[in-house]
C-alpha cells in the first residue's frame, strides 16, 4: 500500500493501482479539471487544465518538498509519498488561464449548442474561469462539416483535446480523424474521399468534451436537462453493453454508453447507440387481439379467456424469448408450469448476423443479435433440467400431439423477424396459440392470441450476457399505452398483487436455480460474474443445447 | 582573444573545403582512424564529460552526460542530427552544413562510436537546399571512402546515415518534435518522461545532438578535452549547477551591424565585444538600441546590458532566457520595439503547434493584442496583459510540453520591462482616447467591419 497526500488527506494507494494524480484526486472527493485527458485513451497532457502542483514527503521525516512548476495530474503517477495539491492560488490561476485561452476564439453559442448542459467548457468555466472576458472580441463564426454518417463537426466550438483523433487511432483502429494546419488554424478533419466510417463512430461523440462533435440522430432534438438518464443494458447483441437511456415523457433521444470495467469499458458501438428508434415505430403491436375478433380488445377480457384456454389443455408448453429479462421468462415458465407441472419449456429462436467483431481493449460487437440467450437458457434448463433450443423444442413439439396450446414470446426488433413463414409450422396446429411480438410477425398474425410485447429498453430484469455477466436494470421507459410489460402480464396471470417487482422475482429464481445463486444479493451497477455458477451447472446445458 | 584560432571555421574558407580530398588534406578523418584504432566507445564518453561540452542547440546540457542517460540494454540506438536550425537569426550550423559537412559527419561517426548508435537521421531543414546537396554529396563520399557503412575503416563498428529533410516547421526543431516528425507524424512534442534517451525513435533509446555540438566532439577528439577546457568561462563555484561554458562557438551576428556573418570565439565573449571587435561597429554609425542576444527565443537586451557575456549564464543574468543558439541580432536606434515586439509575436504565433493550449491560444492572444497596438487601438492595459501571458507560458512555470512558449516568452517580458515607456508612449500618441479603455474592445477583423 501507498499513500498519496492530496491537499492534506491521505489516500491509500493498492500495491498493483497505476493511478495518476486527477485518479488519485478523485479519491479524495477532489475534482482536477480536465479535457485531453481519457482513462481509455493515451495520455498527452496537452489541455494543461488539469495542472497541479506536487511534491514529495520524506518517509522518514516526513517532511515535504514542492516541485517548483506546475505538473499535469493526468500525467503525473500518484505512488507512494506523492503529495498534490488541487487547490492552490497558483493551480486556480493557471486554471482561469486555459479557460480564459478556450474561450478567446470560442463562439460561445451554447444557445445554439447540443453540448449546453453537459458541456465541460461550460462548466469549468464558471468554476474556474475569470467573472469578465479580456480579450478582444471575435466576430462570430459557426463552420461545420460532416465528418462522416453520424457526426457533424462545429469547427470553431472545438478545443483541440484531440480525444476524438486518438479513439479513432486506438480503439476503433481505423484513424480517420486527424489534426490538420498548425497553432490557432488547427482543425479536426477527415482526410477527403475517407470519411469517419467505423462501427463505434459515435463514441467521439462521447469522448467530445465540449460541443465541437455533434451526433446527428441527436442533433438539434432534445436539451439535455430535459431528459433524465436511466441505468440500462443494451438490447443489440449479446455482449450486453452498459448504456444509459436517455428520454424525456418515456421518449428516448439518444442512447450512451455507462462505463463498465467488465464488459464495455466506456464505449458502445453504433448498432446499439443508434438502432433503438424501431421502439417509437408506430408498426409496434400497440395491445391485445384475439385472432377471432381481428380488432384491438382490452386486456380485462382476454387475460380470463386465455387462462381458460390454456387450463383446458392437456398439456401446454412455453418457448421464452432471449429478448426478455431472466424475470419475465422464470415468470412465464411458472405460469405454465402452475397449470401444467410438466409443461414443455424452449428457448426461441437466437438471431445471428455477421460474426464476432472485435476492437482494442477486448471491446466486442458480438454476432449474436439479443441480449439474454445465457440468461433464458439457463432458466429452461434450471427448471426443466434440460435445455431445448429452439430446434430441439420444434423436434419435441412435433412428437408430441398431446400438447395443444403453447405461449411463444418474440419481441426482435424490426428488421431481425425470427418467426418467418416456415418456422413454427408445427405450433400452427395446436389447439391454442398465443403469440408475443413486438412487431407483427407470420406466426403472430397466425396466433389465436396475438399479444405485444415490450422491448428491451421498457423491461425491469436482468440480463446475462455471453460471459454469463449479469446485470439488474429497471425499466427506462413505460412501453406505449395499452402495452403490458411481460413482467406485469405473467405477475397478474399468476395472480400475485400489485405491481411486478423484478428484485423480488430475482430472489426466488436466485434460491430456484443453481445458476443464479449470486444474484439474491443486491446486483452492483457492474453485474455479477456467474461463470462458476455456470461451470457447476454445465451439464444440464451440455445434454441438449 | 589575440592567440585564439578558429579550429570549427578553420577551412571553410578554401575552394574544396566541402569535398573530402579538401577535408583530409587538412588532416580530416585522422581522428576518426586512431579513434577506431585505440580508443573504446566510453573512452570517447569520458572523453566528451571530461571535456564540459555543453550542447550548442540552445538549452546547453552537457553532451556527455545525455549521452550517459542512454539505456544501453535496448537496442537498435538512434542518433538524430538535429540540423532543423530555425532560430531567427542563427545560421552557423548551416555555414558548418555547407562549407565543411565533412567536420559535421565526423563528429557524427565519433559520437555514434561513443553512444553505440548504428542509425544517423540526418534531420535538416528544408530550407536549406544547399546544404542538402553538400551533406548528401559528403554522405555520398564517406561511403565510398568506407567512413561509413559497414565494418567502417576495417573494424566492428557500423554506421548509416539517413538525410532526412524537414516540412519547415520551427517545431521539429525541438528534439522530441524532430522525433515525431521524423516518425513521420505531427511534429507535437512528446510529454517526459520518457526521454529519448529511453524511448525516442520507433520507440528506441535515441540521442539528439546539435550539428556544431558533434563538430566539437570532433575538434574535442583531435585535440583533448584540456584544449577545450582551456578557453571559455569557468563554473561559477558557488553555482553548483553551473557547468561552466568551454570550448570554442560559433556566433552569429546580424541585423544593424556592418559587418553581419558567423564567427568563431571562445564562449564568454560579450555582446559589445561581438558587435566592435567581429561585427564592425553599429551600422551607418548609428547607435545600438538593442540586441536580441541568442535568437528571439532569448529575449531582449538593452543597449545598456552589452556587457553581458555571450556565455551559457551570461544571459539569464540580464534577464534573458539563456544564451540559446548565440546569434546576436543587433537593432539600431531608428528601430520601434513596438515592432520588434508584434514582429516576435508574429513569429512565434505562426510556429506554436497548437498542441498546449496557453501556448496555442497565449501567443496568438499577444499577436493579437500587438497587431491591434501597431494599428493604433492599443489600451495601456494590454502591456500588462502580454506580461501576464507571458509570464504564465513555457515549461518554466510549466504549463507547456516544450519550451517553444519560452522562447515566445521572453520577447513579451523583455521588450515591455525593458522598454515600457516606449510602448506605452506609442500607444498613448496613437490612441489618445481609447488608452485608458479597460472593456473588451472589437478585434481588428471586427473594427474592419464596422
Amino acid at each position: 500500500m501507498g499513500t498519496v497526500l492530496i491537499d492534506g488527506v491521505e489516500v491509500e494507494i493498492g500495491d498493483d493501482e497505476r493511478l495518476n494524480g486527477i485518479q488519485a484526486a478523485q479519491r479524495a472527493d477532489k475534482e482536477v479539471p480536465h479535457y485531453c485527458w481519457h482513462p481509455g485513451l493515451s495520455v498527452v497532457a496537452s489541455c494543461r487544465m488539469c495542472l497541479v502542483e506536487t511534491g514529495r514527503r520524506d518517509k522518514e521525516t516526513g517532511d515535504i518538498s514542492m516541485v517548483p512548476k506546475l505538473v499535469p495530474a493526468c500525467q503525473t503517477p500518484a505512488t507512494d509519498g506523492t503529495v498534490f495539491i488541487t487547490d492552490s492560488e497558483k493551480v486556480r490561476a493557471a486554471r482561469a488561464l486555459v479557460e480564459e485561452d478556450l474561450l478567446i476564439r470560442h463562439p460561445i453559442d451554447c444557445p445554439i449548442c447540443d453540448k449546453a448542459g453537459e458541456c465541460h467548457l461550460q462548466d469549468y468555466h464558471f468554476e474556474h474561469g475569470r467573472e469578465e472576458r479580456r480579450a478582444d472580441l471575435q466576430p462570430f463564426t459557426s463552420r461545420r462539416r460532416s465528418l462522416g454518417d453520424t457526426v457533424t463537426l462545429f469547427v470553431d466550438r472545438c478545443v483541440m483535446c484531440s480525444r476524438c483523433v486518438r479513439f479513432c487511432r486506438e480503439t476503433a483502429g481505423t484513424s480517420e480523424l486527424m489534426v490538420v494546419n498548425r497553432g490557432t488554424h488547427e482543425e479536426i478533419d477527415v482526410f477527403p474521399g475517407f470519411p469517419l466510417d467505423n462501427k463505434m463512430s459515435g463514441n467521439v461523440v462521447d469522448l467530445c468534451p465540449v460541443g465541437a462533435l455533434g451526433d446527428k440522430d441527436f442533433l438539434y432534438q432534445q436539451r439535455v436537462w430535459f431528459m433524465k438518464g436511466h441505468d440500462h443494458v443494451c438490447g443489440g447483441c449479446s455482449a450486453g453493453c452498459s448504456i444509459r437511456v436517455d428520454e424525456n415523457q418515456d421518449r428516448i433521444y439518444r442512447i450512451k454508453p455507462r462505463e463498465n470495467q467488465q464488459v464495455n469499458q466506456w464505449w458502445i458501438c453504433d448498432e446499439g447507440r443508434y438502432d433503438w428508434h424501431y421502439i417509437h415505430d408506430g408498426n409496434r403491436v400497440a395491445g391485445p387481439q384475439r385472432q377471432a375478433d381481428d380488432q384491438a380488445v382490452e386486456w380485462e377480457a382476454i387475460l380470463d379467456d386465455m387462462d381458460t384456454d390454456l387450463r383446458r389443455q392437456e398439456r401446454i408448453a412455453a418457448v421464452l424469448s432471449p429478448f426478455q429479462t431472466v424475470e419475465e421468462a422464470y415468470l412465464l415458465a411458472q405460469y405454465v408450469r402452475s397449470i401444467d407441472a410438466e409443461a414443455l419449456l424452449g428457448v426461441g429462436p437466437i438471431p445471428v448476423s455477421g460474426e464476432d467483431e472485435s476492437f482494442a481493449q477486448n471491446f466486442t460487437i458480438r454476432a449474436e443479435k439479443c441480449p439474454n440467450r445465457k440468461g433464458v437458457e439457463h432458466v429452461v434448463a434450471g427448471l426443466q433440467g434440460e435445455l431445448l433450443n429452439w430446434e430441439a423444442f420444434q423436434e419435441k413439439l412435433e412428437a408430441d400431439d398431446s400438447i395443444q396450446a403453447i405461449w411463444v414470446v418474440g419481441g426482435a426488433p424490426l428488421g431481425s423477424e425470427c418467426f418467418s413463414d416456415e418456422t413454427g409450422a408445427c405450433l400452427r396446429r395446436r389447439r391454442t396459440l398465443i403469440v408475443q411480438e413486438l412487431f407483427p410477425s407470420p406466426l403472430w398474425n397466425s396466433a389465436d392470441y396475438q399479444l405485444p410485447t415490450p422491448a428491451f429498453a421498457e423491461r425491469a430484469g436482468s440480463f446475462v450476457n455471453c460471459d454469463h455477466r449479469l446485470q439488474s436494470v429497471d425499466w427506462a421507459i413505460r412501453p406505449p399505452a395499452g402495452v403490458y410489460t411481460d413482467g406485469q402480464l405473467y405477475w397478474r396471470l399468476l395472480n400475485r398483487t400489485g405491481l411486478f417487482q423484478a428484485d423480488v422475482v430475482r430472489r426466488e429464481l436466485a434460491a430456484d436455480i443453481g445458476y443464479f445463486t449470486l444474484a439474491a444479493e443486491e446486483i452492483p451497477l457492474d453485474g455479477v460474474c456467474l461463470t462458476l455458477n455456470h461451470l457447476a451447472t454445465e451439464s444440464t446445458m451440455v445434454d441438449s443445447a | 582573444m589575440a592567440e585564439f584560432e578558429p579550429v570549427l571555421l578553420a577551412n571553410i574558407d578554401r575552394d574544396d573545403s566541402h569535398t573530402l580530398r579538401g577535408y583530409e588534406s587538412q588532416g580530416g578523418y585522422n581522428g576518426l582512424k586512431k579513434t577506431l584504432k585505440k580508443c573504446s566507445p566510453d573512452d570517447i564518453v569520458n572523453l566528451v564529460k571530461s571535456s564540459n561540452l555543453r550542447g550548442r542547440g540552445g538549452a546547453g546540457f552537457p553532451t556527455g552526460l545525455k549521452w550517459s542517460f542512454l539505456n544501453k540494454k535496448d537496442h537498435p540506438i538512434y542518433f538524430c542530427l538535429n540540423a532543423d536550425e530555425s532560430e531567427p537569426g542563427t545560421f552557423n550550423n548551416r555555414i558548418l552544413m555547407e562549407e565543411d559537412p565533412h567536420q559535421v559527419l565526423e563528429g557524427i561517426i565519433l559520437s555514434c562510436y561513443a553512444t553505440g548508435a548504428t542509425t544517423t537521421y540526418f534531420y535538416l531543414r528544408y530550407e536549406y537546399p544547399h546544404a542538402w546537396n553538400r551533406v548528401q554529396q559528403a554522405v555520398d563520399e564517406c561511403y565510398e571512402a568506407g567512413y561509413l557503412g559497414k565494418n567502417i575503416l576495417g573494424s566492428d563498428f557500423s554506421l548509416d546515415i539517413f538525410l532526412h529533410r524537414g516540412a519547415a516547421a520551427y517545431i521539429c526543431g525541438e528534439e522530441t518534435g524532430l522525433i515525431e516528425s521524423l516518425e513521420g507524424k505531427r511534429a507535437w512534442p512528446r510529454i517526459k518522461p520518457p526521454f529519448p534517451a529511453v524511448e525516442g525513435v520507433f520507440r528506441k533509446p535515441t540521442v539528439v545532438n546539435n550539428v556544431e555540438t558533434v563538430a566539437c566532439v570532433k575538434q574535442i577528439v583531435d585535440r583533448g578535452a584540456d584544449w577545450f577546457k582551456s578557453m571559455g568561462v569557468p563554473a561559477d563555484p558557488s553555482n553548483p549547477r553551473d557547468a561552466g561554458s568551454y570550448g570554442p562557438k560559433l556566433y552569429c551576428v546580424s541585423g544593424h551591424i556592418e559587418k553581419p556573418g558567423c564567427y568563431e570565439a571562445p564562449l564568454g565573449l560579450t555582446v559589445q565585444e561581438l558587435i566592435d571587435e567581429f561585427g564592425g561597429g553599429v551600422w551607418k554609425g548609428r547607435k545600438a538600441k538593442a540586441a536580441i542576444p541568442g535568437g528571439i527565443s532569448m529575449g531582449i537586451l538593452s543597449a545598456d546590458e552589452f556587457d553581458c557575456p555571450l556565455d551559457f549564464s551570461g544571459p539569464g543574468k540580464y534577464d534573458c532566457l539563456g544564451l540559446g543558439t548565440a546569434a546576436v541580432v543587433v537593432m539600431d536606434e531608428t528601430v520601434s520595439m513596438v515592432d520588434v515586439l508584434h514582429n516576435c509575436c508574429q513569429f512565434f504565433a505562426h510556429e506554436s503547434c497548437g498542441q498546449c493550449t496557453p501556448c496555442r491560444e497565449g501567443t496568438s492572444w499577444a499577436l493579437k493584442m500587438m497587431q491591434r497596438i501597431s494599428a493604433g487601438k492599443g489600451r495601456l492595459m494590454d502591456l500588462d496583459l502580454i506580461l501576464e501571458i507571458g509570464d504564465s507560458i513555457g515549461i518554466i512555470p510549466g504549463t507547456t510540453i516544450c519550451g517553444l512558449a519560452d522562447g515566445a516568452a521572453w520577447p513579451m517580458k523583455n521588450a515591455i520591462r525593458k522598454f515600457r515607456d516606449e510602448f506605452e508612449n506609442y500607444i498613448k500618441e496613437t490612441n489618445p482616447d481609447g488608452c485608458h479603455e479597460t472593456v473588451p474592445v472589437p478585434a481588428l477583423n471586427l473594427q474592419a467591419s464596422h
